[in-house]
């Protein structure tokens, strides 16, 4: 009785995959070879990263300053809480900024990707491009992916800059850290591998948002109730695959940056 | 001769299907089918839904690819091109879906003219030119700038129609194109269907399961007269030139034109015409 059931789960498992490996081959052709459309690029790097400033300056913003919070008074028991800055940024920029604007980028975007690609596929206008002689990874796929893994960095820095800020706000007026030694301490705990660590990370959890994102949406299908549960699978789907991602990045960047 | 001149000539075969099979997983779509359009006739295809009509089409302009059997569209054997390959077939192709799907994020004028600006080097204003034309040929240019969702559906069925003609395909391929609408709208897509074959000299299939449009298509021509283009009832000549296919169960269960069709004594034929 269950034999079938897991067989048919495996199978399915397999089959997308499968599928995801195809389109991320087709994606990294179509990004190395002509024709490209730079409008579409450019609209997406506008739709992507412009217009999710607003969620990453509150996610970051508010992270910070509930890290100074938590952190201010753990940091009083051993009379460290002029250490309150580097925990806050050491923290932000190596984990929090990446992996929560990433979470925060898969729920935007992720969502919206999966949605809008889903309703093209069942009123058959992926069909219409490809009868009309465009390629679809190259129109649609493309352009989000570029978006993708270019904006998150970006976002992510910006992340972390309000998150410190936010940090700081809390540790100035709520638990008294004076200013200059906030920031002091942010920079005298600075390290070249935190900053790689935080800027190259960005880059592989927009891929993972954005393609997963794509390949749930064209392959969506059962109308709008279809698009409903692509929008949804993406989002958790990205979502695992922001933290799963994380780990192995950081796996490999702590081998490759503390030798 | 060179290839291209054998098909441009009048009477060649520009679509070819031989012994085609095709089957999603255990389900058989279409067990053989075989049959040839000549360079400016109309194929009409009928039958139930679900018969595989809307398939036939799908494989001609290469979004599925047949299991077994060989396809000639133009020319190349589309079943054995690969994706890109195909976009050179596609050229000389336009295919109408049913309900429109049109781009609902682009205006009627981005719609209708998209072909020709992402898919070719003409200039903007000859694009612009050409869009104006054939929204002017369907009767529709005063929208030219609305979004698709503020159109009624037979509108949105001639943008479709529109935007499959801008780049001048050679063959136009329309999927239920009257389904849904109510008779007199559909009479309006069905006279724009003859206009372009009768006037631009298209060669057309027609998948539909709407008996009245098929035998409107087939008995009706467009013709120009001091400039006014009307359609008239065909002579039996040019009528002839229309041939209706049956599929049932993936089969081809008659093919002959309206003539042959209403005299035809199948049972299930009679059934479907009743």
């Amino acid at each position: 009785m269950l034999f079938p059931y897991i067989e048919e789960l495996v199978k399915r498992g397999v089959l997308e995959v499968q599928e995801y490996v195809r389109l991320l081959s087709a994606t990294f052709t179509a990004i190395f070879t002509p024709p490209h459309y730079k409008h579409d690029i450019i609209e997406q790097f506008d739709a992507i990263g412009v217009k999710s400033l607003t969620v990453v300056l509150l996610t970051g913003f508010f992270t910070g300053a509930v890290l100074a919070l938590q952190s201010g008074l753990t940091l009083d028991e051993f009379g460290a809480r002029p250490v309150v800055g580097r925990l806050v940024s050491a923290s932000m920029i190596k984990e929090l900024g990446p992996v929560l604007t990433g979470l925060m980028l898969c729920g935007r975007i992720g969502s919206g990707i999966a949605a809008e690609l889903g309703s093209m596929v069942v009123t058959d206008q992926i069909n219409a491009l490809r009868a009309l002689g465009t390629d679809p990874i190259r129109k649609l796929v493309v352009p989000r992916v570029l978006a993708g893994v270019f904006m998150a960095p970006v976002l992510t820095v910006i992340s972390d800059f309000v998150g410190i800020i936010g940090g700081w706000m809390v540790a100035r007026f709520q638990l008294q850290v004076a200013s200059g030694l906030y920031w002091s301490s942010i920079l005298k705990a600075l390290y070249m591998q935190d900053l790689w660590m935080g800027l190259v990370k960005p880059f592989a959890l927009g891929f993972v948002i954005v393609t997963v994102a794509c390949h749930v949406g064209l392959r969506t299908s059962g109308g709008t109730q279809g698009v409903g549960k692509a929008t949804t699978v993406a989002v958790v789907a990205g979502s695992v695959g922001v933290i799963a991602m994380d780990f192995f990045v950081t796996r490999i960047l702590i081998s490759l940056l503390y030798p | 001769m060179t290839a291209e001149e054998v098909l441009n000539e009048r009477g060649a075969p520009v679509v070819v299907f031989d012994h085609v099979k095709l089957a999603f997983d255990e389900k058989v779509i279409l067990q053989d089918v075989s049959f040839t359009l000549i360079g400016g006739h109309t194929k009409i295809f009928l039958g139930a839904s679900g018969a595989g009509k809307s398939t036939i089409l799908k494989i001609i302009v290469g979004l599925l690819r047949a299991d077994a059997g060989v396809v000639w569209v133009n020319g190349e054997r589309v079943d054995q091109l690969t994706e890109h390959e195909m976009m050179r077939v596609r050229a000389h192709l336009g295919m109408v879906f049913q309900e429109g799907a049109l781009f609902d994020s682009l205006t009627v004028k981005e719609n209708v003219g998209y072909k020709l600006y992402e898919e070719t080097d003409m200039p903007l204003d000859a694009i612009d030119a050409r869009v104006r034309e054939v929204l002017g040929f369907i009767g529709l240019g005063e929208h030219i700038d609305k979004m698709p969702s503020e159109l009624s559906g037979g509108q949105r069925r001639r943008v479709a129609i529109a935007r499959a003609m801008a780049a001048k395909p050679k063959i136009l391929l329309y999927d239920e194109p009257t389904t849904g609408l109510d008779p007199i709208t559909a009479t309006t897509v069905d006279d724009e269907i003859i206009k372009l074959r009768d006037l631009e000299n298209v060669s057309s299939i027609v998948v539909t399961h709407q008996l009245r449009d098929a035998f409107y298509l087939a008995t009706h021509t467009a013709v120009r007269e001091n400039g006014v283009v009307r359609i008239v009832e065909a002579e039996e000549s040019k009528a002839r030139e229309a041939e209706f296919i049956m599929i049932k169960d993936g089969y081809l269960v008659f093919e002959g034109d309206a003539d042959d069709l209403r005299n035809s004594k199948d049972e299930y034929l009679r059934t479907f015409l009743s």
